[in-house]
């Protein structure tokens, strides 16, 4: 059930990223996509009433893998949410940059390449 | 040479040096950049014909960072890192003429080169994404380099279409975590042999298709390239053809069908019809165009056609000829694309209407561009001509007669097109190109021509390699990848 949630939510943010005529509103579907997938992770290593995973000296490993949570997608979800926040600066410079050039944010108006 | 972080640690740590110390020392940003991927060309012959992985920090493989190198991983670090010399070598005149930060462009150009090695090398699917994201931020950067309006455009429509794409292959990644509770690739196709493919599996394949498929200019995906191309930097459009799309996209396209998830008749079929698809509308919409550039970036489409139709085709004689193809590729567009930086550097048009009798003013340029568009073109002593032969009389073995029609029917598009280029550049002449504008046009500095001469010689000795030793050289290659699953798992892990 939370699954699909997550994927209602990367459903939504691609269709901000494919229908939406505004930059800004296309930067804003790919963070929803990109926190969407994070979100999505981080609920695969979710346990409920799990135990923080840090081992200590005298923890039982049996007990232990039975009951922490799965520390490896946070590591994962901790490198991509470093990916996402260098295309989200490079991507609001750019938008910027297009707003100097181009006086508008609206995609459509942006099409001096077909010309 | 064992030390397979080479790759990766020597161009990212000039990466963030360059800037450190250039802003004092002028010359350095060259010097440094050319010398260091001539070094990593040599490390990567150095690998020839090894097979090994090599385990960061020495954790065991399922659960640390593993790189692998094996045949085929091995002959795309020669190609990237051949083609990062060249495009280095290239860029000293040219950035300085036409464009201005020339140590941003070098720190960009080395962090595309590290990503584009990391994802060749990489052993866990996650390490590969991460990698894939390096080289392509640095690219969005490297194609808007110009600030120009038309150049953030293309930048912007680049990105948005490829951050798409990545962000396909992260839930992909996300889904196999979650159905294997492992990133190794080697471990996940041994768990998907224990517990059999599922919905989940082939939907996360279907994701990795579009996601590569995008990065890889097939034709449903391919709407970036043109664009892409056209606004970058002429030596990032040669990278772009012969590193990028080649290394981020048909090489992980490849290990994912053939090593990961096994080949099947309908992935084969799939591969075949977007082959042929890409043969024929690249070359046709190359037909019509009249930007030197744009006209170069459809034909990529068309060439990446031919060598999907050969990774297609899945007979080890058609996986021959799409890797002698991917090699040829990367030299020839490679070439074609430094030409068109070369015409742009001295006449500053790229109108193919507005440019012409170019061949007196600048003989190695279009000498060179001749030799490319023979080769592209499939003319009989020029690697070109090889590769497509192996892939069309592959096709015909294989039992698709039709496809291998297809494939020939592409090649006289692409060579028309191509004698278009060469009647309107070079020996012809445009309509509003007098005698006086052509005045202060000469040959291009002497290491551009190198650059543009290495890559021509070995276009002209690539042909003779065909008589000789096909075998000898891409045997590895195929051998790892019609090896198919099992093979991958007995390397990787050892059992």
């Amino acid at each position: 059930m939370v699954y699909t949630l997550c994927f209602v939510l990367f459903v939504i943010g691609l269709y901000g990223v494919t229908c939406k005529k505004n930059i800004v509103k296309i930067i804003l579907g790919f963070l929803i996509m990109e926190y969407s997938i994070n979100l999505f992770l981080i609920l695969l290593g979710w346990r409920k009433n799990g135990v923080v995973p840090v081992v200590e000296p005298d923890t039982i490993m049996q007990c232990f893998a039975i009951k922490s949570v799965d520390p490896f997608p946070q590591a994962m979800v901790l490198i991509s949410i470093v990916t996402g926040l260098g295309i989200l600066i490079l991507m609001v410079a750019l938008a910027i940059r297009l707003y100097q050039r181009y006086g508008t944010f609206d995609i459509t108006e942006m099409n001096r390449l077909k010309k | 040479m064992s030390n397979l972080s080479l790759f990766i640690s020597i161009p990212a740590g000039l990466a963030f040096f360059i800037p450190m110390v250039s802003r004092r020392i002028k010359w350095f940003p060259d010097i440094a950049c050319s010398v260091t991927t001539f070094i990593l060309f040599l490390l990567s012959l150095q690998t020839l014909n090894q097979q090994f992985i090599y385990e960061m920090g020495g954790w065991p493989t399922p659960m640390g960072i593993v790189f692998v190198l094996d045949g085929f991983s091995c002959m795309m670090l020669i190609i990237v890192n051949l083609i990062g010399f060249i495009v280095s070598l290239f860029s000293v005149d040219y950035i300085e003429k036409i464009y201005t930060s020339k140590l941003r462009y070098y720190s960009l150009l080395l962090l595309v080169i590290t990503g584009i090695n990391g994802v060749i090398l990489a052993g866990d699917f996650f390490n590969m994404f991460v990698f894939l994201e390096l080289a392509l931020i640095a690219s969005y950067a490297l194609v808007g380099f110009g600030c120009g309006a038309k150049d953030l455009e293309a930048s912007f429509k680049y990105m948005v279409i490829n951050l798409l794409a990545s962000y396909f292959i992260l839930l992909a990644i996300a889904l196999l975590y979650g159905k294997f509770a492992t990133v190794n690739m080697a471990h996940t196709i041994a768990l998907m042999q224990q517990y059999g493919k599922d919905n989940i599996v082939i939907f996360a394949f279907v994701l990795f298709l579009v996601g590569f498929g995008t990065k890889a200019a097939i034709v449903p995906f391919h709407a970036w390239v043109p664009d892409a191309y056209t606004s970058a930097p002429a030596p990032i459009s040669a990278l772009l053809a012969g590193g990028i799309i080649k290394g981020l996209g048909i090489y992980v396209l490849m290990r994912l069908t053939y090593n990961i998830f096994g080949m099947s008749p309908l992935i084969s079929n799939l591969f075949i019809c977007f082959g042929i698809i890409s043969i024929v509308v690249g070359v046709l919409m190359a037909l019509g165009q009249w930007n030197f550039k744009r006209l170069l970036a459809y034909h990529s489409i068309s060439q990446m056609g031919y060598i999907m139709l050969g990774f297609g085709l899945g007979t080890p004689l058609g996986i021959l000829g799409a890797v002698f193809h991917l090699l040829n590729h990367s030299l020839f567009k490679s070439l074609l694309f430094l030409n068109s930086g070369s015409v742009e550097y001295e006449t500053g048009i790229l109108n193919l209407k507005k440019l012409g009798c170019l061949s007196q003013k600048m003989p190695v340029t279009a000498a060179s561009s001749l030799i490319a568009s023979f080769s592209i073109s499939g003319i009989p002593p020029f690697n070109g001509f090889w590769s497509k032969l192996i892939i069309i009389v592959a096709a015909v073995q294989a039992g698709r007669p039709f496809s291998a029609l297809w494939a020939v029917i592409g090649s006289i598009l692409t060579l028309a097109s191509f004698a278009k280029i060469q009647r309107y550049v070079f020996f012809g002449s445009g309509e509003k190109f007098d005698e006086n504008s052509t005045k202060n046009i000469k040959e291009i500095p002497s290491l551009m021509k190198m650059s543009v001469l290495i890559l021509a010689i070995l276009c002209t000795l690539g042909g003779f390699l065909a008589i000789g030793g096909v075998n000898g050289v891409f045997g590895p290659v195929v051998n790892s990848l019609s090896g198919g699953t099992g093979q991958y798992i007995e390397e990787v892990l050892g059992k």
